[in-house]
């Protein structure tokens, strides 16, 4: 495939807002998960949530569009000068040839879940400052950034679960290699909700600890919250040499079951090896996988079979879910931006709470940060349902 | 402006009054009246008895178009890929759920969860017919038909494959009802090809357009248009299903529409 510039990038999640505080804490190790205190959730497990997503306040003009899930797509999308970015590039292109393509899962259903607790004891009517359109509805995050920048272009959310914000990159790229746009803002939000935390609980899918990825105790995910954005544009004739690539995309379907993963990680491995045919790299190319690594010990399991398969033991990688916890449909988005942030800063981010690791999964997973030249990364986003992609990113040179 | 081409080789249709593409074809060409009735969804034969009782409407609606139309197409599942597109989930599911987080007893059920996520309809239909090839899952509210045209139409023209459109919508209960009035289920499938096959219907081609919607002349026919946003694309069926060649002017977005120049194969 042809390579796309990304021109700008920011991410904001429990580990910080913004690119400078996201690398502070991957290089501090600091880790951004809590014992659970989200609202009335009375679950034994640990989170990942933004501060201060309740203090942002929309513009009078967007005041419909006012949810958890979109004050913190607002927050993520002022970082880093993301929003001025995006408006110069719409300057250059045009309103009607920038589209925005966001993943989320469960998009504003918290204000949902919110106003059934305040249904009209006569009628049941939910209260009449509930906009289902501009909240609830999964379209909501995309038509608010598409709002946000008033602009015209095609909109769409994409939500296929936990891969939703790694699809983004595959269905802008297809747009624009199209030529129906010029530049395209991808990005996941999704907020913390009680649907995600009780819905994964049944599942028994929740560590009661801070999850730990590929550690031979690993007993479930730490559900988090988060809102990453990328602005993609075309590679310039000459791009600067630390100019940062999409370089490969693969994308497949494990056709097995609805909330397990195919237990030899067959659609994973697909996904893997797609991508790489897409940027026509063998896998020796790559310097460091950002797994999807839920912790779950099948997820994990699974995903470490389909990496051997794929590039063998060797290759650096780790999950930085340890760190953010589980971020859903906005995991492809941040882990993109984390990906992007080791081939920046040259440093692959070692996962934390790990203190076990699952000899088992035989993978070179790393513990500790290692700073060294990093020039191509995978990440790995395997969603519910059995949707799976891989994203490659790189150094222009 | 850019314009985007593709072959339909086959149809899926379901809707109140509408049973089938071949059937409501007649309807939609005028040949037959139409007649408001409720949605019928036949049984999801494709799949496993556990997973047909599991799954909520969307996915047998899903199910049932595509399964129609990929038979008219004459092309299996297993290695299409699909693009899903519905302007929201399974709204009795999403009652339900919310329902239950509002109580006292929040303990939700498996089944439940994993049927409240949008791609629902795209995991069963992937197990139902072991298709591993990609799948792509959006929403675009009221304009989710025209955001699964344009997704589906770039895989075409830039991957050079088949792939599966299923555009799908369904009910929802009070109280969200009253907020999003949404009555009746509704779904369009359709195979589209980069290259003329022998079993090619028509040619579409397809570009981003300000020009004035095409509404449907049957009262009927044109309320489903303004209410289910699937039906958006029912004036594309109608064009194919009377025979013309000509332009139609698709809904998308509030100061977007697609226009969809149709040639008969």
């Amino acid at each position: 495939m042809n390579p796309l510039l990304i021109s700008h990038f920011t991410a904001t999640s429990s580990i910080g807002r913004g690119l400078d505080e996201t690398l502070a804490a991957l290089r501090q190790r600091t880790p951004g998960l809590k014992p659970c205190d989200f609202d009335t959730v009375d679950l034994p497990t640990y989170i990942g949530e933004v501060a201060g997503v309740d203090d942002v306040v929309l513009s009078a003009a967007m005041k419909d569009f006012n949810c958890r899930n979109n004050r913190l797509a607002q927050l993520g999308l002022e970082q880093d000068g993301f929003a001025e970015a995006v408006r110069a590039a719409v300057g250059r292109y045009g309103h009607d040839r920038v589209g925005v393509f966001v993943g989320t899962s469960t998009s504003g259903i918290l204000e949902s879940e919110l106003a059934y607790r305040r249904r009209d004891p006569d009628t049941g009517a939910l209260p009449p400052n509930f906009h289902y359109s501009k909240t609830q509805n999964t379209f909501s995050v995309a038509d608010f950034t598409r709002h946000y920048f008033d602009l015209r272009g095609p909109a769409v959310a994409i939500s296929s679960a936990c891969s939703s914000s790694a699809k983004v990159f595959a269905s802008a790229r297809r747009m624009m290699e199209a030529g129906l746009i010029d530049a395209a803002v991808v990005g996941g939000v999704d907020s913390l909700c009680l649907t995600t935390l009780y819905g994964f609980n049944s599942l028994q899918l929740l560590s009661t600890q801070a999850c730990r990825p590929f550690d031979a105790a690993r007993d479930g995910i730490s559900i988090g919250e988060a809102a990453a954005f990328a602005l993609l544009e075309r590679v310039p004739q000459n791009p600067a040499p630390d100019a940062l690539l999409l370089l490969g995309i693969g994308e497949s379907s494990d056709a097995y079951h609805m909330s397990s993963p195919h237990p030899e990680g067959l659609g994973a491995r697909t996904a893997m090896e797609q991508s790489l045919k897409t940027a026509g790299l063998t896998p020796d190319a790559i310097d460091y996988i950002n797994l999807h690594g839920t912790a779950t010990p099948s997820n994990d399991a699974a995903e470490g079979k389909a990496v051997r398969a794929v590039f063998g033991s060797a290759t650096p990688c780790s999950s930085t879910k340890g760190a953010t916890g589980h971020t859903l449909g906005a995991a492809g988005g941040v882990e993109a931006v984390i990906s992007l942030l080791a081939l920046r800063h040259c440093v692959l981010p070692g996962g934390l709470n790990t203190t076990q690791l699952d000899r088992e999964a035989g993978l070179n997973y790393l513990l500790d940060n290692r700073e060294q030249p990093v020039m191509r990364v995978i990440s790995n986003s395997f969603g519910f349902g059995g949707t799976n992609c891989s994203l490659i990113f790189g150094r222009a040179a | 402006m850019t314009t985007l081409t593709a072959y339909i080789e086959g149809i899926g249709l379901l809707g109140p009054g509408l049973s089938g593409w071949s059937e409501g074809r007649e309807i939609l060409a005028g040949r037959q009246a139409y007649q408001p009735q409720k949605t019928v969804i036949p049984p999801p034969e494709l799949l496993p008895p556990a997973e047909r009782r599991r799954c909520g409407e969307i996915v047998k609606l899903a199910l049932a178009t595509s399964t129609e139309a990929m038979a008219a197409a004459g092309v299996g599942a297993s290695d299409l890929p699909s693009v899903f597109t519905a302007s929201h989930g399974d709204g009795h599911n999403c009652h339900t759920i919310c329902e239950m987080l509002a109580s006292d007893d929040r303990q939700i059920s498996p089944t439940r969860f994993h049927n409240s996520v949008h791609n629902a309809a795209s995991g069963y239909w992937s197990i139902a017919t072991g298709a591993m090839a990609p799948s792509a899952v959006l929403c675009a509210f009221d304009a989710s038909f025209g955001a699964g045209l344009l997704e589906a139409m770039t895989q075409i023209a830039v991957d050079g494959t088949r792939c599966i459109l299923i555009a799908s919508d369904t009910d929802y209960p009070e109280p969200v009802f009253s907020v999003r009035p949404l009555s009746e289920l509704l779904g369009i499938s359709l195979v589209l090809a980069p290259e003329p096959t022998p079993q090619a219907v028509a040619r579409i081609s397809v570009t981003f357009s300000n020009e004035p919607v095409d509404r449907l002349s049957d009262e009927g026919l044109e309320n489903l248009r303004l209410t289910i946003p699937a039906a958006r694309g029912l004036p594309l069926l109608r064009v194919i299903a009377a025979g013309e060649t000509g332009r139609v002017v698709l809904d998308y977005l509030e100061e977007t529409r697609i226009a969809v120049e149709v040639s008969l194969c």
